[in-house]
């Protein structure tokens, strides 16, 4: 696997930040395993996981807050992992931000700059110009304490950003604000990070959020990748049924090919895998509700009865009993009504093959 | 929410209490300050500020003062400078041995105080300790003179007695440092030392003045070591507070010392406060 992505990477250039066959091990408890990952210079990067997959571990030995227990990071030709955090061009905006308390905004912001000891005027117009970036040069005098978590999130990014690292960590820096400024931060950090031209690696639980604003996501599952790629191939073409389930709302289809034919209940299809126990992903978007006369060339079509309907507004999710023990659900942009039975289709391309997730402790 | 009856309940034995064992005492004393002795050893009521003019007249009154206050200011220099090493490095680097460490620094307060000034006489002594060990390997041929009846000896008992207290206040607002910001500062490119003094150091001010207070104010009042170890010129103002009221029988003129060291002690309890709230951020 490492041997193709370096090939690959010979082809493309080379990636900014090489991570190769790391692990970590808190005792007996093993938190990563073999991760192997590359970073592009400029790119938006998501580790995407629940709590407890490793993913703030993974970011900390980026950072060099912890050591691995086997494996390397590279940046570039340096060797990341053997440097103390205070040499790596990579900075971190912090969970819960970490302002310092005692320094006021603009100190906070200046704090990189001025450890670094660069000429105090050119300090000064940095620290004003990253302030003007996020919109906090009016707080520029105030202590942490006295603004909102918002505003101690734009400072915190500020505070990162004025040393111009090559890198930027963020651990689920949007989790402490409220739904609706988190939005407006993902739109905000995603142009700010296009504008800036720095790889990002972002943290976090939230799949929307990582589909919003990533170029790439990498999606964590104790402590091993399960897949990386982009938002819509790792929505359209899930690898595994986790990655299937995780992003989005998914139908898993277990059956088995024989002869030419997959069967997932009362569902059958033609197709060109080989024969075995098989499993599908079907997203509900890919399932319509069939007119009597319309049917799709290459389509599957199973008749059955609505269980439950949820309105949503922009769309609907209606779960229907097709018989055998199949439930599917299928979003619709609205049925017009209650419904009793119905004639469900969809195309046999969109039951995508995944593999099995097995269980890991 | 409470009844004004519960309230009265719950506020008037503190409030009796400190004015009956405190308030009162100390406007007992106050007044005493204003009174003088006859020559027949009996107090006269007579308002006047002869006492403190005493104080300012005899050169070993305020001389004592002065000196019991650089003691003071010793201790307090030498406990934190010994107190903070040993609390920023349990609070930053002990890792698993943290609480035992911290017990064994908690220890010699169980201990009574004057056990610990006894030992020290045992050690500085001219047949003590030291000065066995120091003849033994003949660094020297006679005792050290200087190591006991002196206010070295004071210091270094003080110091010893008072440590563990500038060690807790400083350990204390150590513990309280959030490690995120170590760890940010380490991240914006500072090193362990820039880290120290721009960040672990300010944060850790108000324990830092907290322990200082502590041990000067404490030792400032301290009489047992200087009575036990000091010898004649390690007496502190406390010894002759303590021989005014006893032997020499002049209440009047030790009250007036005593409240001299309690205007000390207040102004300093008030400024240490101000520059703590000054410099806490949470």
């Amino acid at each position: 696997m490492t041997a193709v992505w370096d090939a690959v990477a010979g082809i493309l250039g080379r990636p900014l930040l090489r991570i190769r066959n790391v692990a970590k091990n808190f005792g007996k408890n093993k938190v990563l395993r073999d991760i192997s990952l590359d970073v592009a210079e400029g790119e938006f990067l998501t580790i995407l996981g629940e709590s407890g997959s490793g993913k703030t571990t993974l970011l900390r030995i980026i950072a060099g807050f912890e050591s691995a227990s086997a494996g390397e990071v590279w940046m570039e030709d340096e060797r990341l992992d053997r440097q103390p955090p205070y040499r790596r061009r990579v900075n971190t905006v912090f969970q819960h931000y970490a302002l310092f308390p005692h320094l006021t905004v603009e100190q906070n912001v200046a704090y990189g700059l001025r450890v670094a000891k660069r000429p105090e005027a050119e300090i000064l117009s940095r620290v004003a110009e990253a302030l003007e970036k996020v919109k906090m040069s009016v707080h520029a005098k105030s202590k942490p304490s006295k603004i909102s978590g918002g505003q101690q999130q734009r400072v915190a990014l500020a505070r990162a950003l004025v040393n111009r690292p090559r890198l930027l960590l963020l651990d689920e820096p949007l989790s402490a604000l409220d739904a609706n400024l988190r939005r407006q931060m993902q739109v905000e950090l995603k142009s700010l990070q296009r504008e800036v031209g720095i790889s990002f690696i972002f943290v976090t639980h939230d799949q929307e959020e990582a589909m919003v604003m990533s170029d790439r996501i990498a999606l964590l599952r104790s402590g091993e990748l399960e897949q990386v790629a982009t938002p819509r191939e790792i929505y359209g073409r899930p690898s595994t049924a986790y990655a299937a389930q995780f992003i989005g709302h998914t139908n898993l289809l277990k059956g088995e090919v024989r002869g030419g034919m997959s069967r997932c209940g009362p569902l059958t299809w033609q197709t060109s895998l080989p024969d075995g126990p098989v499993l599908f992903s079907l997203r509900p978007e890919n399932v319509r509700l069939a007119a009597e006369n319309t049917a799709l060339s290459n389509g599957v079509r199973v008749r059955g009865k609505v269980l439950h309907q949820a309105f949503h507004g922009a769309t609907e999710l209606i779960r229907v009993d097709c018989g055998a023990g199949l439930v599917l659900v299928v979003r619709t942009s609205g049925s017009g009504g209650a419904l009793d039975a119905v004639d469900l289709e969809f195309s046999a391309a969109d039951a995508v093959l995944v593999r099995e997730s097995p269980e890991r402790i | 929410m409470f009844s004004r009856a519960y309230k009265a309940a719950v506020t008037l034995p503190p409030l009796l209490w400190v004015t009956a064992f405190l308030l009162a005492s100390y406007l007992l004393m106050f007044c005493y300050s204003f009174w003088s002795v006859s020559a027949a050893q009996s107090i006269v009521h007579s308002w006047n500020f002869y006492n403190y003019a005493q104080l300012l007249r005899v050169d070993v009154y305020w001389q004592t003062l002065l000196r019991s206050m650089w003691i003071a200011a010793r201790v307090t220099v030498f406990s934190l400078l010994l107190g903070y090493p040993l609390a920023y490095f349990l609070s930053f680097y002990a890792g698993k041995k943290k609480d035992l460490l911290y017990q064994l620094v908690i220890i010699p307060l169980w201990v009574s105080y004057l056990v610990r000034a006894y030992a020290w006489k045992t050690i500085l002594g001219s047949d003590g300790v030291l000065n066995t060990l120091l003849q033994y390997v003949h660094l020297t041929k006679h005792p050290l003179e200087f190591l006991l009846y002196s206010p070295f000896a004071v210091v270094l008992t003080l110091t010893h007695i008072y440590t563990p207290f500038a060690f807790l206040t400083i350990y204390a607002a150590l513990e309280h440092i959030p490690r995120n910001l170590v760890e940010a500062s380490h991240d914006l490119g500072a090193t362990p030392g820039q880290t120290f003094w721009k960040v672990i150091f300010p944060l850790s001010i108000p324990g830092v003045l907290a322990g200082a207070t502590f041990a000067f104010v404490l030792s400032l009042g301290d009489f047992l070591a200087p009575l036990l170890l000091g010898g004649p010129s390690g007496i502190m103002i406390s010894n002759i507070v303590v021989s005014l009221f006893g032997a020499a029988y002049n209440w009047p003129l030790g009250a007036a010392i005593s409240l001299c060291m309690l205007l000390v002690v207040v102004s300093l309890l008030f400024f240490s406060e101000r520059l703590e709230k000054k410099w806490s951020f949470s």
